[in-house]
């Protein structure tokens, strides 16, 4: 059976829940091999959850130099490993640094490359949902190895043991690879959330929310419910959360099991991030919101009284 | 020494309507709604004019790069009205369909064509929304790049460039030497509306142009048939229909509760 490489995003000992995903989805189309990429790559813990989820290989290259610059060292890495393996595709997650791996590396290979993918068909056509999911599109590479990006939570991850041996890869960078450095990493996120991506609960809040302290209310049923906290771009804009919760066309797509959305309008560009979610709830004030036209269950009213009601509620029922 | 700054713009149908791909060639639809400058790509245009007037009055300029069909012009136009010098207009019929990959190609070789120190894109353009077109040029001219900046900082004497660039737990600072390729998103910047003075002005400034034979690309290489991916199929989704919609009479939050469990969700 033919190797299909997936990069792994991982924390330096754990792997992110879409890299389970895309072994899984590798698994189902070949024999996965998974590729991980700075300090912690060979962290035997590491390895055994990645051969649990189907890594019949796992190619480790724990080099700190490889993480010192962004984007091309793990060009570098996939592109030597292609060349050595000749695979049949290559999976990298949809996030925006992954993407642009995939862009990088489709140039340096030669290869077709497809982003965005919410699932693998046979013969490695990609389907994608395009236009805010109005359109689901089939594509495939035609030219190259195939390089494929799949989004977050568009796969049910799937556990199936594969052999896990473990291959230690060492890449010679060139100049080039290592020349936009990284000076310093900076994290101003609000830690204890599941990930907004990969979250199976968001709670979003928009302009209604009316203030970076009535974003308290959004958190507090978010975790009242485990979610994730989300915001419209007219939220972010304000400045009343940071940037990185922003759902929408420039923002995460997010497509989680229950969305809820506070005091948000429901923009075509919100719309587009948000609307594969597979049950959305909305409070607006507004009747005529562009929101509810979406909404499996709409209420038309304050969501500073429902918010905290919901909350109370979700707290009593949970026992 | 004198900055170029390179702004690189599309023409994309207005985000505020619905797409469509047409049935003949599995392109997007670009008739059926406006064709606006990609508003991503203003913040392009603004930070490279920030950064040329960040420079005084040392003849530093602001080119814009725009590959696309004839009507583009309008959008070069309006990057011209402002602030930006002078422009480049890559154009051929050939180019139809291009992908990513081919759109790179032709950036890359248009880039060729003038020196640059920094080349400004968008974050995405909000038709293809693939966001790999800034990482691609890079490779292809071997070139750092610092892209998804949130801001930019250019070091003219040391002849280099500093961004802090956007991650999903905060940002990372990331610096290289000139010449770089930079892309920008959404909150870097409050892009400037054109003046009435710059809207006449930008009827006047040099705009070349460029087709595939002037860039000395192979044809086969770009357009449609020189696509390393192809789409072989696409059906239209029934829009997604609301469900239940209530009036909030004190039981909003009960109601909403009850569905949830309902649904197994709670
Ligand atoms: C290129 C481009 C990209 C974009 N990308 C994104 C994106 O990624 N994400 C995104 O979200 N937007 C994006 N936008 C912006 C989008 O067009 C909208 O402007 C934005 O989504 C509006 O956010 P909102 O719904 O929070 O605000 P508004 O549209 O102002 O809506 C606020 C809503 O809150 C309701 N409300 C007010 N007070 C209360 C209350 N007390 N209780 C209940 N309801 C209340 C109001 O009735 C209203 O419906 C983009 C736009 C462009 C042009
Ligand atoms: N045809 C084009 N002409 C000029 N710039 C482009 C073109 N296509 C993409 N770009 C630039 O590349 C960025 C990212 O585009 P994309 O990779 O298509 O999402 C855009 O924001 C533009 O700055």
């Amino acid at each position: 059976m033919s190797e299909i490489l997936v990069l792994v995003e991982h924390d330096g000992g754990a792997a992110k829940k879409v890299s389970h995903e895309l072994l899984t989805l590798a698994s189902r189309h070949g024999e996965p091999g998974a590729v991980v990429v700075g300090p912690g790559a060979d962290d035997a813990g590491l390895a055994a959850d990645l051969a649990r989820f189907g890594a019949a290989r796992i190619y480790t290259a724990p080099d700190a130099a490889l993480v010192s610059a962004i984007v091309a060292p793990k060009v570098a890495v996939l592109a030597q490993l292609m060349a050595e393996r000749s695979p049949a595709a290559v999976l990298i997650a949809s996030t925006a640094e992954g993407k642009e791996i995939a862009g990088r590396l489709a140039v340096r290979t030669g290869s077709g490359v497809i982003t965005d993918a919410v699932d693998i068909d046979a013969g490695l056509t990609a389907v994608q949902s395009v236009f805010g999911g109005s359109t689901v599109v089939r594509s495939r590479v035609t030219t190259g190895t195939p390089i494929v990006t799949v989004r977050p939570n568009a796969t049910a991850q799937q556990e199936s043991a594969g052999a896990g041996e473990v291959v230690a890869v060492s890449v010679e960078l060139a100049a080039t690879d290592t020349a936009a450095a990284v000076v310093e990493h900076v994290v101003q996120a609000k830690g204890g959330r599941p990930e907004l991506a990969e979250a199976a609960i968001v709670v979003s809040g928009g302009r209604g929310v009316g203030s970076a302290e009535g974003f308290d209310l959004v958190e507090r049923l978010a975790d009242a419910l485990g979610g994730a906290v989300g915001a419209s771009r007219a939220a972010t804009d304000a400045g009343f959360y940071p940037h990185q919760y922003q759902v929408g066309q420039t923002g995460k797509t997010v497509s989680p099991q229950l969305y809820i959305a506070l005091g948000i309008s429901g923009a075509i560009q919100h719309r587009a991030g948000m609307q594969t979610s597979k049950t959305i709830v909305a409070v607006n004030k507004d009747a005529e919101a562009p929101i509810f036209d979406l909404a499996d269950f709409g209420v038309v009213g304050d969501l500073f009284a429902i918010a905290p009601q919901l909350t109370e509620q979700v707290e009593s029922r949970k026992g | 020494m004198p900055l170029t700054i390179v702004a690189c713009v599309k023409q994309v149908p207005d985000s505020w309507a619905e797409k469509r791909l047409l049935d003949i060639d599995s392109t997007l639809d670009r008739e059926s709604a406006d064709p606006v400058l990609n508003e991503l790509d203003e913040y392009a245009i603004e930070e490279a004019l920030r950064i040329r007037e960040a420079q005084g009055e040392d003849g530093s300029e602001v080119v814009v790069l725009c590959m696309g069909p004839e009507r583009a012009t309008d959008t070069i136009r309006k990057a011209l009205s402002m602030g930006a010098d002078r422009a480049i207009h890559v154009v051929d019929d050939q180019l139809h369909g291009s992908d990513a990959v081919a759109t790179s190609a032709a950036l890359t070789r248009a880039l060729g064509t003038t020196q640059w120190d920094l080349a400004v894109f968008g974050s995405e353009s909000t038709d293809a929304r693939m966001s790999v077109v800034p990482a691609m040029v890079a490779e292809r001219l071997a070139l750092p790049q610092l892209t998804f900046a949130q801001k930019v900082e250019v070091d003219t004497a040391g002849r280099s460039a500093t961004v802090h660039r956007q991650t999903d737990d905060g940002y990372d600072i990331v610096s290289a030497a000139l010449p770089v390729v930079i892309s920008v998103v959404e909150k870097i910047n409050e892009p400037r509306y054109p003046s009435f003075k710059n809207i006449m002005a930008a009827k006047k400034k040099p705009l070349e142009t460029l087709d595939v034979a002037a860039l000395g690309l192979d044809p086969a290489e770009v357009g449609l048939a020189g696509a390393w991916s192809a789409v072989e199929a696409f059906e239209q989704r029934p829009p997604r229909q609301g469900g239940v919609k209530i009036t909030d009479e004190g039981d909003g939050a009960t109601k909403i509760a009850d569905y949830l469990v309902g649904q197994k969700m709670l």
